[in-house]
């Protein structure tokens, strides 16, 4: 044979079993005790969050097409934001990361990861199992949930969801869901670099806090470092930068897609002069509008899922398998 | 016989450190060889590049036929793999974990239950199956390793320190176990560091320091290498001169006086007839003369403790 040069290819599917692995791993979650915690909580706020919207809605009396998506964004109180998408936005990434932060260095702790690896298997599929796994039982759970708001809704409200109002109810899972992904495959590309789960699952719920309560202040300064406003006319520039740094941040991204799924009437999310909007017809946007409203939001947000499990695999890869 | 195993210049360098230093082995088939050496030594890694979990610096490695660094599902399909203090997911039953194992190497559910009822069995823990693999004792976690091993019906069984940690009733056992492999006609590849419980099962050994086998070969040809001799002579007695008149003994390799009165000599054959004929002609009593055959250990412990021979 002839000697290669380098790294030789391998050959063989990098997927072989990686069913076996997506099937463990939520076979795991769904019987965890963590994951029950979760679902306990989500389901009290979701019930809570919800039954407020509905005593909401049925004092007004105004005509509404979207009564539906009411559901997930009224909030009864005033001035304080406790819809149900607002707990979901602070749900969600404590999900993801429950499920993520100890996939590779648990394996390790327990010693299991060189007996799996050493079945017929790449680490490929270990890693994307895990990832799969997680993320499929986040769908699960989402998926139960929304039909659970939507059988409540249409049981206390007596109207039926229209067929608008599925679609838009769906297209706001499927953001969840990569919004929850990128929290998951943050917490498993912790856990492929830490060796400790407290340590990973510490680092990824830094991240998560920098980005829900600081990354909104260090984008204000640096706004005025970089643009200060010694014109009039800097108004705008400020704040497109601003909002240009604060879209780095997925709690930004998360929250413009579930303004433009949720609410047909959002037309825009950055700023426009009023003359951009001389002669619009005031009137919701039709689902695929609103789509391709986010839609550099959603390509946004599953890109960087894609990247940080690039960076996670390629980490992963270079690992040594003993413990 | 065709190898199973066959490495070439096999090299692994971490850094600065070599861990590896150009290995070239070869296993048989049907073969027990044991990898003997302290912690360190390299052997923990020699096995994980044979199944493709590291990639060697340099050199080439066959296991079956396949290149594990080019192939290592091939490899890992048709090897069995138990791995030193092996783990298991605690939350499950120990068929549940037999059942991953199962299901990762493609076996349907129907295939999968038949076969691990068949090992479990075969491991003496099927009646112990459905408990939490987490209540497992250090033993039996030990056998449903091999269990876990023996379940894709491998051509190759490595196992890496399979005795450590087990007392000394449960080792025996496992190595009964061990033997059993054999006679199935799988080739073990072992690693340990407890020579006494190697040199009983395997029919070669690699004697292994700072990452290169220093010597390989039967228990009885290393003894030869190393103590020079395979035989070791104890002689009490009491009188004068006595190591003069037995150093020139035909085939003893050297004469040690332990503490007065009584000498060792190392031979490559038993010479006792010999031995107690000059201790008789020097007129000095003969009080005792045992043989012993030399174990392992002593290549180990001299070659080791007293560094190689020139």
């Amino acid at each position: 044979m002839m000697k290669r040069e380098g790294t030789p290819r391998r050959e063989g599917s990098p997927w072989t079993g990686l069913w076996a692995v997506v099937m463990k791993e939520m076979a795991d979650h769904l019987s965890s005790v963590r994951m029950r915690l979760l679902e306990g909580l989500i389901l009290l706020v979701a019930i809570g969050t919800v039954y407020a919207a509905i005593q909401a809605l049925r004092t007004t009396v105004s005509e509404d097409p979207f009564l539906f998506l009411r559901l997930f964004t009224v909030s009864r109180s005033e001035g304080r934001d406790l819809s149900f998408v607002s707990f979901l936005g602070f749900l969600i990434p404590l999900t993801g990361i429950a499920l993520g932060f100890d996939a590779i260095n648990g394996e390790h702790n327990r010693r299991t990861l060189s007996r799996v690896l050493s079945q017929p298997i790449y680490r490929d599929a270990l890693l994307l199992g895990k990832f799969l796994g997680g993320l499929f039982t986040i769908a699960i759970m989402l998926l139960a949930l929304w039909l659970l708001v939507t059988g409540l809704g249409i049981f206390r409200l007596g109207v039926i969801p229209s067929g608008e109002e599925v679609g838009r109810g769906l297209l706001f899972m499927m953001a969840t869901v990569a919004y929850a992904g990128i929290w998951l495959v943050l917490a498993q590309c912790f856990s492929v670099i830490f060796r400790q789960p407290s340590t990973s699952a510490l680092a990824a719920i830094a991240v998560w806090l920098f980005f829900a309560v600081f990354w909104g202040i260090v984008a204000d300064i640096l706004v005025q470092i970089v643009r200060p406003a010694e014109f009039p006319g800097d108004d705008l520039g400020q704040a497109q930068l601003a909002l240009a740094l604060s879209r780095l941040s997925p709690n930004t991204l998360y929250a413009e897609m579930l303004a433009a799924f949720l609410n047909p009437n959002v037309r825009f999310l950055s700023p426009v002069l009023i003359t951009q909007l001389e002669g619009a017809i005031r009137a919701p946007l039709p689902l695929s509008q609103s789509l391709m409203l986010v839609w550099p939001q959603l390509a946004g947000l599953i890109s960087a899922v894609l990247l940080l499990f690039a960076v996670t695999y390629m980490y992963f890869q270079r690992q040594e398998v003993r413990a | 016989m065709s190898a199973v195993i066959e490495t070439q210049g096999l090299t692994k360098r971490y850094g600065q450190v070599v861990a590896v230093d150009d290995l070239n082995l070869r296993l048989s088939a049907g073969e027990v060889f044991g990898m003997l050496g302290p912690n360190g030594s390299g052997k923990t890694t020699t096995i994980l590049m044979l199944l493709g979990l590291t990639e060697p610096t340099s050199g080439t490695a066959r296991v079956l036929g396949e290149d594990p660094a080019r192939n290592p599902l091939a490899v890992k399909r048709r090897v069995g793999y138990l791995p030193d203090s092996v783990g298991f997911y605690d939350e499950l039953t120990a068929r549940e974990n037999l059942g991953y194992t199962a299901s990762l190497n493609g076996m349907s559910a129907k295939e999968a239950d038949a076969r691990i009822d068949e090992v479990l069995t075969r491991m003496g823990l099927r009646d112990v199956a459905d408990r939490l693999a987490g209540a497992y004792s250090r033993g039996m976690r030990q056998r449903l390793g091999l269990a876990d091993v023996l379940l894709k019906r491998p051509q190759v069984a490595i196992l890496d320190e399979p005795t450590i940690g087990l007392d000394p009733e449960a080792a025996h056992e496992f190595l009964d176990m061990i033997r059993g492999l054999k006679a199935d006609g799988l080739t073990v590849l072992l690693s340990s560091h407890l020579l006494h419980q190697v040199q009983v099962i395997c029919d070669r050994v690699g004697l292994f320091s700072k990452g290169k086998m220093v010597l390989e070969g039967t228990v009885e040809g290393l003894s030869q290498q190393v103590l020079g001799g395979a035989y070791r002579i104890t002689v009490e007695t009491v009188g004068e001169d006595i190591e003069r008149a037995l150093t020139g003994i035909p085939g003893a390799l050297r004469v040690t006086r332990q503490r007065p009165g009584v000498y060792v000599l190392d031979t490559k054959e038993d010479v006792r007839g010999e031995v107690a004929r000059r201790v008789a002609a020097t007129r000095a009593n003969l009080i005792g003369i045992a043989l012993e055959r030399t174990s392992l250990g002593d290549v180990y412990t001299r070659y080791f403790h007293e560094g190689a021979p020139a």
